[in-house]
């Protein structure tokens, strides 16, 4: 039986199907805990469930709580042989509404993979800035206007703060790399403990592109070197995608709606500036240079 | 004694997104060229609707391997088009349902 299935609600070209499949192909049956957001509505709806694993969903801030619950019941039982427990959480579950959840399981050392499918953005309801909403995207609680071009703030660093509550493996991935994803998935199960794992998946409407542009434009996000993909295991950094021929940031600003503002707007090309600089420090910092 | 089943609550059965064919949401659908396809499998993992699968074209190559190709299950494919911008044997192409025409 297929772990995920066809007929979900997604919109056509969403990535957050391709992150989930991909996730489920390596980790193999398991447990799912799921947080409010995009995945929970496409693929949960009562009567159209997607999922061919044991699935849950309680409420946004809980799902590394449910999550933790699970695990500890499974041990307690003796059934832990019956698979792995995994989360799968927006980046507004993650990063803002549970934060404190997560933060929590981390610290009592669960052993559950959490996978955060970041959009960047509460996509579900349309496009409301989140912890990890990228700087300049114009989304309708920080929209482009004559006195600010979007989102001031940088995205959250939240694989240091994974990092830093000493979780076991700690990877970024992007659907742009779906085998990668799977590998990650894979690798992250063999550590006993809490695993952390975010995924860049594209979301059609919020971003302003069309469903053809969806890989392509998450692929530069990685070519960028705005959204590095990094492995690290028990605290040390094992691995990182090298990048041959680094882009501009504005290659992958162009094609989106959100940020479609920063090239005319007069404080634009700092904020431009400013992303090109998170660019230059991600690849300085992880060596994404080839 | 006949076993007695009691469900309490709403309760969903796993996969039955399946009664739900989205097949009808798109303006386009991809066309497969079988004769550029190499069966890579790339557009089976990006998929976002996993309607496309590598099956068996029953033609032997000739190194004796059976042939395989990728086929769309048009019944949930929503045209995204994501299949033919990361096929990189030009072996997927988009075209206009009949509907949409003119």
């Amino acid at each position: 039986m297929k772990l995920f299935g066809s007929g979900h609600g997604a919109c056509p070209g969403c990535g957050l199907p391709i992150a989930v499949k991909s996730v489920l192909e390596g980790t193999g049956p398991c447990f799912v805990a799921n947080a409010t957001g995009c995945l929970e509505i496409i693929s949960s709806q009562y009567g159209k469930s997607a999922w061919g694993v044991p699935y849950i969903h309680s409420v946004f801030e809980n799902s590394a709580a449910v999550a933790a619950g699970i695990e500890a019941a499974l041990k307690a039982l003796g059934r832990k042989d019956e698979g792995p427990v995994v989360v799968f959480a927006g980046d507004g579950a993650t990063a803002d509404i549970g934060i404190g959840c997560l933060s929590g399981m981390f610290d009592r050392g669960h052993d559950v993979l959490y996978v955060c499918l970041d959009n960047e953005a509460y996509q579900n309801t349309g496009n409301q800035q989140s912890g990890l909403t990228p700087p300049g995207s114009n989304t309708t609680t920080t929209p482009a206007g004559k006195v600010l071009p979007g989102k001031v703030k940088p995205k959250k660093d939240m694989v240091s703060i994974a990092l830093a509550h000493k979780a076991r493996y700690v990877a970024t991935a992007s659907v742009a790399f779906p085998r990668d994803i799977t590998r990650k998935a894979k690798r992250a199960l063999e550590f006993e403990g809490p695993k952390y794992l975010q995924i860049h998946s594209v979301c059609v409407t919020g971003w302003g592109i069309a469903g053809k542009q969806a890989i392509p434009v998450a692929r530069l996000a990685v070519e960028t070197a705005l959204y590095p993909l990094v492995e690290y295991e028990d605290g040390q950094l094992v691995r990182v995608r090298k990048i041959k021929d680094r882009k501009p940031v504005e290659e992958y600003l162009k094609p989106q709606r959100r940020f479609r503002h920063l090239f005319k707007h007069p404080k634009g090309k700092e904020v431009i500036a400013e992303l090109q600089r998170i660019a230059d420090e991600n690849a300085k910092k992880y060596g994404l240079d080839e | 004694m006949e076993k007695l089943r009691i469900t309490l609550g709403a309760v969903s059965r796993p996969l039955e997104s399946l009664k739900v064919k989205t097949g009808d949401w798109g303006a386009e659908y991809p066309v497969v060229i079988e004769e550029n396809c190499k069966a890579c499998g790339d557009c089976v993992v990006y998929c976002p609707d996993l309607c496309i699968e590598l099956v068996e074209t029953g033609e032997v190559d000739e190194k004796g391997r059976k042939k395989k190709v990728a086929k769309v299950n048009y019944d949930y494919c929503k045209g995204c088009g994501t299949c033919s911008v990361v096929c990189r044997h030009e072996a997927i192409k988009m075209e206009i349902k009949e509907l949409y025409k003119g």
